[in-house]
């Protein structure tokens, strides 16, 4: 599970950061009480203790936001980890999610939202003027609360993505359908039936074809907003199966109000409380042993 | 039982008795609306009866009420309807999908979205006035008398534009479709609201642009509340006769526009449909309004006739209507 020694892709990447993540699986009980390590320190491929070194994906730096003149996002510096899943939690409109959706710029579909600040995506900015925004959100694909399937049938749910980049190459597309639909473990399922309407499918079912949609775009990262919040318990444990395998391939940020569902599914978490940034760090440590009295209420269930 | 209970008893039974009144209201109202429905009908028919036959489907109009024909009002109405939904269809859809889409919610736009609802409330007969002078005078820019024509030479024929655009069909058309176009946006822009915004979300979220959003998610989603506005609006058009008075529609004409009077005639000459557009025109519903004014008895019968007709073609126009929306709606099932 940990073996793959994490490949750096960029030099665009500040090398001196790395992070330390713990990938020995979100329900193994080792390294507990764990304190988050983000000094600076070589690059090293694999260490003895099962940590896997993760060059940083994504950097925030003093971002704020604004919808017209009410600004929910304050001064947020944040540092997502390659490879890995990190965790946003925090009360309801805490801002986590506006957070999210800057990542891949979906805020800019609303009228009258502004931010200062930057977000580096592997060190260039997703906010500059030479940014393709469809191209960034390829690169930058994202899961909503509700599943969103398209009226259509779930091979062209699956091919939408890339019909719409351009590629008309039937043979392709059905490999693209089959590969996506088999990591995330909807193949057996559907397989059968890939004419028929994804309307049809079960509420699990759906996630997991919008899961399998997004991948179908081969994104590097995955934005995940509450996917599993409208799921079964059963259904919301084939997801959370799945964003655990899918870490292995793919850089994932989750928002989620479950926080038994951060603690499980993900590396690093990240606590926000009325937009401002509290706590950071590993997320064993942050739940065992967070610093912060905010944070520890929190997920201590004394508020939120 | 406390005092409280038997009180609470007494109110229930006169709560059940108004809520019964209200139902029989209620059937009153369906009632006598569908009662008048049939009368209408009825006396429609009870008029028409004996004359509806093909000599009126197939003839022109005449002097004398055994003669006369609807056959100019049939091909004009179904001309004007023609171009008003070319006109109309590209526009009002274009100009929702803007609105909706496209536009950001500012000032300008929010005056655009107020004045359509204010505008399709405005009488036909203003719309009439607008035609003439928009049309049919073409502002005064160039005065009837020393007019000229625009000669277009294509394939099969000789477009022949005359300017200003004066009494012909085409005037009548674009004065039609401004009459709806209104109507048509603000429809469009109902059924295009009507769409999840989670959908275009989706869509955006998977690397699509936004014409891509509209063209596969967006209006596929959208049709089938956009074709019930143009349907509606269309027959609003069809039984329009006050601005088509105004703009010149004529009361007694005994051809069909560009003397096209069988889709024979159309293969065997197609000059006939270039000319068509540009020829003088009537209406089923100028006709019936002639017709209605004659002192000769059987002329009323033939208004009943040519009633009749519009309203057969209106309810075969709204059934395809209906059929094409089914048939919309049942790819799309949220």
């Amino acid at each position: 599970m940990n073996s793959t020694p994490t490949v750096l892709t960029t030099n665009a990447i500040d090398q001196s950061e790395v992070f330390r993540v713990d990938v020995t699986g979100p329900r193994s009980a080792a390294a507990q009480g764990q304190k988050p390590i983000t000094t600076a320190r070589p690059t090293v491929a694999k260490q003895a203790t099962g940590e896997v070194t993760h060059p940083v994906k994504i950097r925030t730096k003093n971002v704020d936001f604004f919808y017209g003149d009410n600004q929910v996002l304050f001064d947020v510096s944040l540092d997502i980890p390659e490879k890995s899943v990190t965790a946003f939690i925090g009360p309801s409109g805490c801002g986590k999610s506006t957070f999210l959706r800057m990542l891949n710029r979906m805020n800019d579909i609303i009228d009258g939202t502004r931010h200062t600040g930057d977000v580096l995506l592997e060190g260039s900015d997703v906010y500059d003027s030479s940014v393709d925004v469809v191209l960034l959100r390829k690169r930058v694909g994202m899961v909503f609360q509700k599943s969103t399937p398209f009226p259509k049938s779930i091979f062209d749910n699956i091919a939408y993505g890339p019909k719409v980049a351009g590629l008309r190459n039937k043979a392709k597309l059905n490999e693209i359908v089959e590969t996506s639909l088999k990591r995330a473990a909807l193949w057996d399922e559907v397989k059968d039936r890939l004419n028929s309407s994804a309307m049809a499918l079960s509420g699990g079912q759906q996630q997991r074809l919008c899961i399998a949609r997004t991948l179908a775009t081969d994104p590097d990262v995955i934005l995940m907003d509450e996917p599993a919040s409208a799921l079964d318990p059963a259904s919301t444990a084939r997801v959370e199966d799945l964003i655990f395998e899918l870490k292995k391939n793919y850089t994932i940020v989750i928002v989620t109000h479950n926080m038994q569902q951060a603690a499980r599914v993900s590396q690093r978490t990240a606590f926000f409380f009325q937009g401002v940034l509290v706590e950071t760090g590993d997320t064993r440590a942050l739940f065992t042993n967070p610093t912060e009295k905010q944070t520890e209420d929190y997920i201590t269930g004394r508020f939120g | 039982m406390s005092d409280q209970q038997i009180e609470y008893a007494a109110i229930l039974k006169r709560r059940h008795r108004i809520s019964t009144c209200f139902e029989w209201v209620c059937r009153i109202a369906t009632g006598s609306a569908l009662l008048f429905l049939a009368v209408l009908l009825a006396g429609v028919i009870w008029q028409a009866w004996g004359w509806l036959d093909t000599q009126f489907l197939t003839g022109f109009d005449s002097r004398r009420p055994g003669k006369a024909g609807l056959l100019a009002g049939l091909w004009g109405t179904s001309w004007l309807i023609f171009f008003t939904a070319i006109f109309t269809v590209p526009m009002g859809v274009g100009a929702a999908v803007y609105l909706e889409e496209y536009a950001t919610d500012n000032r300008f736009t929010r005056l655009i979205k107020l004045n359509l609802s204010n505008l399709a409330g405005v009488p036909s007969i203003v719309y009439g006035m607008l035609g003439v002078t928009a049309f049919v005078r073409m502002f005064g820019m160039i005065s009837a008398a020393d007019g000229w024509t625009l000669a277009v030479s294509l394939g099969i024929g000789t477009l022949e534009i005359p300017l200003p655009l004066g009494r012909c069909l085409l005037a009548g058309s674009f004065t039609l479709s401004l009459l709806i176009l209104p109507v048509v946006i603000i429809a469009s822009q109902e059924a295009l609201r009507a769409v999840p915004p989670s959908i275009r979300h989706a869509s955006y979220a998977l690397g699509a642009t936004e014409w891509q959003t509209i063209r596969h998610q967006v209006l596929p989603a959208a049709v089938p509340g956009i074709a019930t506005g143009i349907i509606l609006a269309l027959s609003r058009a069809m039984g329009e006769t006050a601005p088509l008075i105004v703009v010149g529609a004529m009361s007694y004409v005994a051809f069909a526009p560009g003397n096209l009077d069988t889709p024979m005639a159309a293969v065997q000459d197609p000059q006939r449909v270039l000319d068509a557009p540009f020829d003088v025109f009537t209406s089923i519903t100028i006709q019936i309004t002639n017709w209605i004014e004659q002192p000769k008895e059987e002329f009323q019968n033939l208004a009943a006739a040519g009633s009749l007709v519009l309203l057969i073609l209106l309810v075969i126009f709204n059934a395809t209507a209906i059929v094409i929306r089914n048939r919309a709606q049942k790819k799309i099932s949220w």
